[in-house]
């Protein structure tokens, strides 16, 4: 089989639309003056129009007003801002209890119990064994003191999509806000914000062929948050700092050539990867939701029992085919993933987990050559592994 | 682009040497745990007379280091007296290869630690050793410390895992808490029995998992 490079992570960051760069050029070449107001000189203005047209594009795909779009450096700095914004526009109130998730994104765990140390009462609500929020050990925790629910919508690692519907309903009876971290999901699991009763959600350009850097926080109108970057009357007064024209032009760009007919191909990929491991291959066992229409389109998780997903990953790598690992090996800290973990499954389970994620980039034959060598090398690792029986 | 790995490492870890089993090993010995990630096993083939590792033979659990330095181990020990095995050093091991990434040197630590276990082991069996003390619970707990249990990662001992250690007239018999049809169970028990069998005066070595009453 003829070498090829396949990029199966999709999930972490994905490849820029050649026509999304090609409209950022125009912000980098000709209209690239710091966004202005309207009595302003005419370059300043062109540039405001760019932000502005992208604001309308994102609002739209999740039916929300211009106003309520607020452009970050990316999904990070927007689950910073939509905790901590709401803890500081909130600090005189007697709500004191901030509830996550156990499969968040970092930067959501960590904004959470940066604020813990500030003096709110962290809660973590567990999910079942394929990543579904626990909705009554949810109810318990959202009680008159809660102030914030942040629950992610498709989980980054495992694919498991959460029904916002129902959670916001939970949180709202309690008179709580609700964030979710769509980054994962966004425009892939469509979400209405009015009609699911969202309060703030996180959206992120480099998930979508778009530029990496620029990401968005969806804040209703009706919820008032503090700004955590001073410096400026950017973004409605919500973010100092001169915006990132080209990035959020190139976000909006974007939206724009988003596809659902791109979303069913790679559902019929990811399907297809997962038939062919499912029946080539022994001891494969899927992570995250079983019902595939509760899964973000591009994402399958899958462990290969009695091998190390290190191993896996490099044997891969040196054959072209990028993926990650939920293994404590591949982690900068050496600890294997929090979400595997947080859904009851062994460390074993997280170390041989391999996660495969699809773009509209990804072709058929990229799918057939991925599920060749990736039955090598599960072959090849496991003849090493002391755990496999001998025949 | 800098990888972490040396070239010596991907090379080792792409073609690793002396993979496989040896059926009628002298000596056998696994370090670490799935649960942990990394996991190694060795059987060697001793020469009664000479006291020289003929043949050693590796299987590895986890990432490329683990591989690597499990396979360099078993290199730079064959044809080795074991007197002489037991004085190689991770270090030696780390710096054969190229050196080790700061986060992985605990790999070539595991490979030396069960080429240590393995010579331990064949000195009981063969008498070879220098002071002949009775096994009691010390020895016992002193040698399962390194065992792990598969659910939590944690050492065995330390989380109630191991409910019962009865020795009686050279018999040990080891009641762990976690079900006989769990995936590892049969691994925690070979790795049990793997510890405290070559030890000089014990006959035989039994564990018992929850659902199972009796001697196996």
């Amino acid at each position: 089989m003829e070498k090829r490079n396949v990029y199966l992570d999709n999930n972490a960051t994905t490849r820029t639309d050649e026509r999304v760069v090609e409209h950022m050029n125009h912000y980098h070449l000709n209209d690239y003056a710091v966004a202005s107001s309207q009595f302003s000189h005419t370059p300043g203005i062109k540039a405001k129009d760019g932000i502005e047209k992208a604001r309308q594009i994102i609002a739209e795909k999740i039916s929300a007003l211009n106003n309520e779009i607020v452009f970050t450096s990316g999904s990070a700095e927007s689950n910073n801002l939509a905790l901590k914004g709401i803890a500081l526009a909130n600090r005189a109130a007697k709500r004191n209890r901030i509830v996550v998730s156990k499969i968040e994104h970092f930067s959501v765990l960590d904004s959470a119990k940066r604020l813990g140390k500030e003096g709110y009462d962290i809660a973590f609500v567990d999910v079942d064994g394929e990543g579904f929020i626990d909705i009554d050990h949810l109810k318990n925790l959202v009680n008159d003191e809660t102030l914030l629910v942040s629950i992610i919508h498709g989980n980054h690692e495992i694919g498991t999509v959460q029904d916002l519907h129902s959670i916001s309903e939970i949180v709202h009876k309690k008179g709580a806000y609700f964030h979710t971290d769509a980054t994962y999901s966004f425009l892939q699991i469509p979400v209405d914000v009015k009609k699911y009763g969202i309060d703030l959600m996180t959206v992120s350009s480099d998930k979508i062929h778009g530029p990496k850097g620029v990401g968005a926080l969806y804040v209703s109108e009706d919820v008032i948050i503090e700004k955590i970057t001073d410096g400026g009357f950017q973004e409605f007064n919500l973010r100092g700092g001169t915006e990132n024209v080209s990035g959020i032009a190139g976000f909006g760009k974007a939206c724009e050539i988003f596809s659902e007919e791109d979303v069913e191909r790679i559902k019929y990929l990811r399907n297809d990867l997962y038939e062919q491991f499912k029946s080539g291959l022994k001891g494969v066992q899927l992570n995250g939701s079983s019902d595939f229409s509760r899964r973000i389109p591009n994402n399958l998780n899958l462990s290969f029992d009695y091998i190390e997903g290190e191993s896996v990953v490099l044997h891969l790598d040196m054959r072209g085919i990028s993926v990650i690992t939920g293994s404590a090996c591949f982690s900068r800290a050496l600890q294997a993933s929090h979400i595997l973990l947080a859904m009851g499954f062994s460390h074993e389970r997280a170390h041989g987990s391999i996660r495969f994620s699809p773009s509209k980039y990804t072709l058929k034959e990229d799918i057939d050559y991925t599920v060749h060598h990736v039955k090598e090398v599960v072959t090849k690792l496991r003849k090493l592994s002391p755990l496999v029986e001998q025949q | 682009m800098s990888f972490p790995y040396s070239e010596k490492v991907m090379e080792y870890f792409s073609h690793p040497k002396n993979v496989g089993e040896i059926e009628d090993a002298d000596a056998v010995a696994t370090e670490g745990s799935p649960a942990c990630g990394d996991m190694v096993k060795l059987y060697l083939k001793i020469n009664p007379e000479t006291k020289s590792i003929e043949d050693i033979k590796f299987k590895s659990y986890g990432c490329a280091s683990n591989i690597a330095t499990a396979s360099i181990i078993t290199e730079l020990s064959k044809n080795k007296t074991i007197e002489e095995a037991k004085k190689l050093t991770w270090k030696k091991a780390s710096e054969t290869l190229g050196g080790l990434p700061p986060a992985k040197v605990h790999c070539a630590v595991l490979a030396v630690d069960a080429l240590r276990t393995a010579i331990e082991n064949y000195e009981h069996k063969m008498g070879l050793l220098k002071e002949k003390k009775s096994t009691d619970t010390n020895i016992i707990e002193k040698r399962l410390k390194r065992v792990i249990n598969p659910l939590t990662g944690l050492e065995v001992l330390k989380v109630n895992f191991v409910k019962k250690i009865d020795l009686d007239d050279g018999i040990i018999t080891i009641t762990v808490n976690l079900d006989s049809d769990h995936p590892f169970a049969n691994n925690i028990r070979e790795e049990i029995v793997e510890r405290l069998e070559p030890l000089w005066d014990i006959k035989k070595v039994y564990v018992i998992f929850n659902d199972e009453n009796e001697r196996h």
